[in-house]
C-alpha cells in the first residue's frame, strides 16, 4: 500500500551570514505567493506544519518556513563548539534577507511569532520594501526582561526540561493536548544555550520603540495577531505597539496562548485566514 | 478563599500526587522541602522521590527549605479554577502578573520545574463547584 504524503517537501541549502557558511534546512508547501513564516525562539520551522497542509492558505500561497541556524535541522555553522550563540537583531535580519533572497522570493508575505513576531516590526521600519505584507504573531515593540535566562543553559538542570517548562505555561489551557506537548517538544530538542541566545534578541537586543514610528503601512500592510494567554507578549503590549502605528491592524485571539499556529491550528486559522485572504485581494 | 483554605487545599496534594505514577515518577529525582504561601500562611511541603511525604501548615519557629512560591489566597483559588481566565494559568504567569513570587535556592526548583508545576496544579477543578 503506498504511502499518504503530506504535501510538505524538505530541502537543504547553503547560504553564507556573517561570513561563514550555513547550512539552511527549509520545507515548504502550496503555491502562489510565498509566504515566509519564522518559528519562535528556541524551535524550528516544524511549529508551521499545518498552515503547510491547509489547503485553503496553499491553494493560494507557496507556504516556506526555515530553520535559523542552530535550529532544527539547520546546524550550527562550523566552529559553534567555541562560542556562546546570541541572536541579534543584525544577524536575524541578515538571515531572512538571505535566506528570501536565495530563494527568489519575489516580494513575499512574512509571519513570524514571538520573536519572529518581533523582528516583524525592524523589517516593516527599515525593509518594507522586500515584503508585500508582514504578520507578527505574538509581537509587541519591546518586552522587560523578567526572568534570569541563564537559568536555560547551565549543568546542574536539563536544558530541554527547563526550557519546556519555562514556555509550558505560554501555551493556553483550551489548547488540544496533542498539540501542547508537540510545541512542548520542540523547546525540549532545542540545542543547548538555543533558546537563550534567541532571548538575548528577543530580550536585550529588540526594543524596537524607536523605530515603529518609522513603519508606513501604506508601503507594507501589517497584522498583528496575540492570544489572550499570552504572558510573555500580552494583548496589551500589542495593542499598545498597534497604537503607535498607523493602520496596523490588531487582533487579540481568544482561547490561543504564545504558539498559536502549533498549539491550536483550527483556532489559528479562524484568525490567519481573513488576514491571507486580505493579502492575497491586494495581490 | 484565605489562607488557611489554601493550607486545607495543598492538605490534600498526597492524595492528588501519589496516585499519580507518571507524575510521581517525573519527580523522582527530587528529594527536598519547600513552601507554600498563600497570604501569610505558610504551608511546608516534603518531597521524597517525587511522592509527597508530609503537608504541614504553619506558623513555624524553626523550618529549612529550598525555595518558596508564594502568592495571594485568592490567586491560588483563581489558579485552581477548572478554566483560569489568563494570568493565572500557570505559576510562572502568576509570576509574569506579578501575583506570586519565586524565593530561595531556585536550582532544585528549574531541575524540577514541571514537575512542581504539576504539583501546584494538581489540585485544580477539583475543588468543587469553583
Amino acid at each position: 500500500m503506498a504511502v499518504e504524503f503530506e504535501p510538505i517537501v524538505g530541502r537543504y541549502f547553503t547560504v553564507t551570514l556573517s561570513g561563514r557558511a550555513c547550512r539552511i534546512y527549509v520545507e515548504e508547501a502550496g503555491q502562489g505567493i510565498p509566504l515566509l513564516c519564522l518559528h519562535t525562539a528556541g524551535s524550528d520551522g516544524r511549529q508551521y506544519r499545518h498552515l503547510m497542509t491547509d489547503p485553503a492558505v496553499t491553494e493560494h500561497f507557496r507556504v516556506i518556513a526555515f530553520d535559523l541556524p542552530w535550529h532544527g535541522k539547520s546546524n550550527p555553522p562550523a566552529g559553534f563548539h567555541d562560542e556562546e550563540y546570541r541572536l541579534t537583531t543584525t544577524t536575524y535580519t541578515e538571515a531572512i534577507l538571505a535566506v528570501a533572497e536565495a530563494l527568489e522570493l519575489d516580494r513575499p508575505a512574512l509571519i513570524g511569532c514571538s520573536m519572529g513576531g518581533r523582528i516583524v516590526l525592524h523589517l516593516a521600519a527599515h525593509h518594507a520594501d522586500r515584503f508585500r505584507a508582514l504578520i507578527g504573531v505574538e509581537c509587541a515593540d519591546h518586552q522587560t526582561s523578567w526572568y534570569d535566562t541563564s537559568w536555560l543553559n547551565r549543568p546542574d538542570v536539563h536544558g530541554g526540561e527547563v526550557c519546556a517548562a519555562m514556555v509550558s505555561g505560554l501555551v493556553a489551557p483550551q489548547s488540544p493536548d496533542e498539540y501542547r506537548w508537540e510545541t512542548l517538544w520542540g523547546y525540549m530538542q532545542s540545542g543547548p544555550g538555543v533558546f537563550k541566545g534567541d532571548l538575548y534578541f528577543y530580550r536585550e537586543d529588540s526594543d524596537f520603540r524607536d523605530r515603529t514610528p518609522l513603519i508606513d503601512t501604506t508601503t507594507c500592510p501589517l497584522y498583528l495577531l496575540t492570544g489572550e494567554y499570552d504572558y510573555s507578549c500580552t494583548p496589551e503590549d500589542t495593542e499598545r505597539t498597534a497604537a503607535g502605528i498607523p493602520g496596523a491592524e490588531a487582533v487579540i485571539m481568544k482561547e490561543q496562548g504564545h504558539f498559536p499556529m502549533s498549539e491550536n491550528p483550527a483556532r489559528f486559522r479562524e484568525y490567519v485566514l481573513p488576514v491571507l485572504d486580505k493579502i492575497r485581494r491586494a495581490g | 478563599m484565605t489562607g488557611d483554605e489554601v493550607a486545607a487545599v495543598l492538605a490534600g496534594l498526597p492524595a492528588l500526587v501519589n496516585g499519580r505514577e507518571p507524575l510521581v515518577n517525573r519527580g523522582r529525582f527530587f528529594s527536598g522541602e519547600f513552601l507554600v504561601e498563600a497570604d501569610t500562611v505558610p504551608i511546608h511541603v516534603k518531597v521524597v522521590e517525587g511522592r509527597i511525604a508530609a503537608v504541614e501548615t504553619g506558623p513555624f519557629r524553626m523550618r529549612a527549605w529550598r525555595f518558596a512560591v508564594r502568592a495571594e489566597a485568592q490567586a491560588w483559588a483563581r489558579f485552581w479554577e477548572p478554566m483560569p481566565e489568563p494570568g493565572y494559568h500557570d505559576v510562572i504567569a502568576m509570576c509574569r502578573l506579578g501575583v506570586a513570587r519565586l524565593d530561595g535556592d531556585l536550582q532544585p526548583l528549574m531541575a524540577n520545574l514541571r514537575y512542581v508545576k504539576e504539583v501546584l496544579a494538581s489540585p485544580r477543578g477539583t475543588l468543587g463547584g469553583r
